[in-house]
């Protein structure tokens, strides 16, 4: 146990991210969530040795701190998010509009279930409870960015285009650690 | 068109009077088209009470969904209190078939935030958090860059233009957990807890946020705050329908509202007018009707927790008090979302009960329960074994969870529960049609049957009774699949 409280799996710059923070909240722990995403952005995940070094950094016990990331699913703490988190909204708009359709086209061609990723760490899948971009169903959403009335083609190219090593948005991916 | 009824493009809008002006989102145009004047006058010339008053004369009701008055919200604040008193900025827009707040947030952040600072003041609030959902990454840097933008003119920070007001606005960003837009789950979520709703008393006004009083109001809520203030009351309650003068209770439906149209029709969008236009001009005047030429066979009038229109309701005023008359939960958020006769009510209902079993935050024995078992009942019905009884079993739940019937914390039981009742009771005769025709052989039969149909869910050989039948025939799940990549996706 000793050894592995001593784990910093929290790389310098995010804790100094993190405690940047700190004057926005009278508490601690409403630190959690803004926490969680920066080290979830940097690491791909929130593993249990970050949330036990997350902890010490909050003053907080691990176990609270688990008891909070285990309800969102958003978090993950097993294996790394892929390069790129592909939302697809399977909310109703979406899903009378083709989401549905869309979600089962890609876990066939990624040969991957909603909340996993492919083995060349690229692409995470996702299924969205409603991404609020009805007007634009079915709604897809890639890490940061929306990609309005998708469809099979639009999703082909989507992907052959983000696979590219040329492309733009690989070098700066959100979750190159 | 006769007098009663003027176009709906005569309209004026005013929340999305910026909207698809160039540049909309900066502050440089905020201004120039008339932002933050309001800001100025009120600081120089009014007091919190007065504007407080302003807004409870108005009229104005919460636009996140319950349509409480916003001014009798605020008036529960303890006048006394040493402070810090806390607004919470609801942008966790996660109702399916709303996005309105989006729009506003995207395209006009500075309407947003000049609401919030004007609120905050009318409160006393020192710090706003706008809880953000994560969905809306466009948003959150718009009203990060526009946030800057005010610290840097002095519309945020200590001593806003000269006054004794000082008020700094953070973006807490959620986690994709539809129950932080209660407003006591997103109190606990900013805690950094669970978000679990709180039981109430205390209201978040009385003991809120870190336990001080606190304000949780929508996005479009706010929006709302700054035009009162500058157009005034009479402008506000000259929109909408007015309260009923034979019913003291009635606090009316006034002022602009946003409607959001998506689904089957030909133009999808956010769209405003007053509160109480009727639902069918919601969706040919704006939505452009249904598409491909169909006919609408159901509508979702506000979100889909409100429940369902039918074809033939669709003349109800888009007003809190309006789909009520017919049923439904409520006006909700004005999120319409219209099936053309292609949908299936099954289909529909299935999409329902995931999201709220998906949703339901676990808290509440009757709401995770009954959302987890009327998800596997009806996932049941659709893969072909579903029996009469089970309608009615799916009627007892809904009938059983809620705030309404007494048995749950929050609402989104009340939410999970009306697309039950509405898609069953409107709509009995297709369930019946559709058990009937699946499963001709045992459509009739009263017996425990397992839960999850082996035909959605070919991983789990399903036999009940394990020692078979009493005509000694096992009843053994079938392993075909609806479609050939369902057999892939396991249940939640």
């Amino acid at each position: 146990m000793a050894e592995q409280d001593s784990e910093q799996p929290i790389a310098p710059e995010t804790e100094e991210a993190i405690r940047w923070l700190f004057g926005r909240y009278p508490t601690r722990r409403a630190l959690v969530l803004p926490a969680l995403h920066l080290i979830q952005e940097r690491l791909g995940g929130v593993p249990a040795a970050a949330v036990r070094h997350l902890a010490r950094i909050l003053e907080l016990p691990a176990p609270e701190i688990q008891d909070t990331l285990s309800f969102y699913g958003f978090f993950k703490q097993d294996g790394r998010i892929g390069r790129y988190r592909i939302w697809v909204c399977r909310s109703l708009s979406c899903a009378i509009c083709g989401g549905e359709d869309l979600l089962g086209y890609l876990t066939e061609k990624l040969g991957i279930q909603p909340g996993q990723t492919t083995p060349d760490g690229l692409f995470t899948l996702e299924h969205a409870e409603c991404l609020g971009a009805c007007d634009f169903a079915p709604a897809v959403l890639v890490n940061e960015e929306l990609y309005p009335k998708m469809d099979r083609e639009k999703l082909d190219r989507l992907l052959a285009e983000l696979a590219a090593p040329a492309h733009p948005a690989t070098a700066g991916a959100t979750n190159n650690a | 068109m006769d007098r009663d009824q003027p176009s709906l493009t005569d309209y004026q809008p005013v929340l999305l009077a910026n909207v698809g002006v160039e540049g909309s989102h900066t502050r440089a145009v905020y201004e120039a088209r008339g932002g933050y004047a309001t800001l100025r006058r009120v600081l120089r010339e009014c007091s919190p009470k007065q504007v407080m008053e302003a807004v409870r004369s108005s009229g104005l009701r919460g636009r996140g969904g319950a349509g409480f008055p916003t001014g009798l919200k605020w008036s529960f604040l303890p006048a006394d209190h040493p402070g810090p008193v806390y607004l919470c900025v609801n942008a966790d827009e996660s109702e399916p078939g709303t996005f309105c707040n989006r729009v506003l947030m995207e395209h006009d952040p500075h309407q947003v935030l000049e609401g919030t600072i004007l609120s905050s003041f009318a409160t006393r609030a020192s710090t706003a958090y706008i809880y953000l959902r994560y969905e809306y990454p466009l948003s959150l840097r718009r009203l990060q860059q526009a946030i800057d933008e005010c610290y840097e003119a002095g519309y945020l920070g200590r001593n806003i233009l000269g006054s004794d007001f000082s008020l700094d606005i953070y973006i807490h960003r959620g986690a994709a957990a539809y129950i932080c837009g209660e407003e006591t789950g997103l109190i606990e979520s900013l805690e950094g807890r669970r978000a679990w709703p709180r039981i109430k008393p205390p209201f978040p006004a009385v003991e809120g946020l870190f336990r001080k009083p606190t304000v949780v109001n929508n996005v479009e809520t706010l929006a709302c705050v700054r035009h009162i203030l500058e157009r005034g009351l009479e402008w506000f309650r000259s929109l909408g329908t007015p309260p009923d003068p034979a019913n003291p209770q009635d606090a009316g439906s006034l002022g602009p509202k946003l409607y959001c149209v998506s689904g089957h029709v030909r133009r999808p969008g956010c769209y405003e007018g007053p509160l109480g236009i009727p639902c069918r001009r919601v969706i040919d005047e704006w939505g452009g009707g249904v598409w491909k030429g169909r006919k609408v066979k159901a509508v979702v009038p506000g979100g889909l927790s409100t429940g369902l229109l039918t074809a033939d309701e669709l003349d109800v005023p888009m007003d809190f008090k309006g789909p009520v008359q017919v049923g439904c939960l409520g006006l909700g958020t004005a999120g319409v979302i219209v099936m053309d006769e292609t949908c299936s009510m099954i289909d529909f209902l299935y999409n329902s009960c995931r999201f709220f079993a998906h949703e339901s935050c676990g808290q509440c024995t009757p709401c995770r329960e009954g959302t987890s078992w009327a998800l596997r009942i009806v996932e049941r019905i659709k893969a072909g074994d579903g029996r009469l009884r089970d309608l009615d079993l799916l009627l007892e739940i809904a009938d059983g969870m809620g705030i309404i019937p007494g048995t749950t914390i929050c609402g989104l039981a009340d939410g999970a529960a009306w697309p039950i009742k509405n898609a069953i009771r409107k709509f009995r005769l297709e369930f019946e049609d559709f058990i009937r025709r699946t499963n001709p052989q045992g459509y009739l039969a009263t017996h425990p049957v397992p839960a999850l149909s082996g035909r959605a869910m070919p991983r789990l050989e399903i036999t009940w009774p394990p020692s078979g039948t009493s005509d000694g025939n096992p009843v053994t799940a079938a392993t075909g699949s609806p479609s050939p990549w369902r057999k892939t996706i396991p249940l939640e």
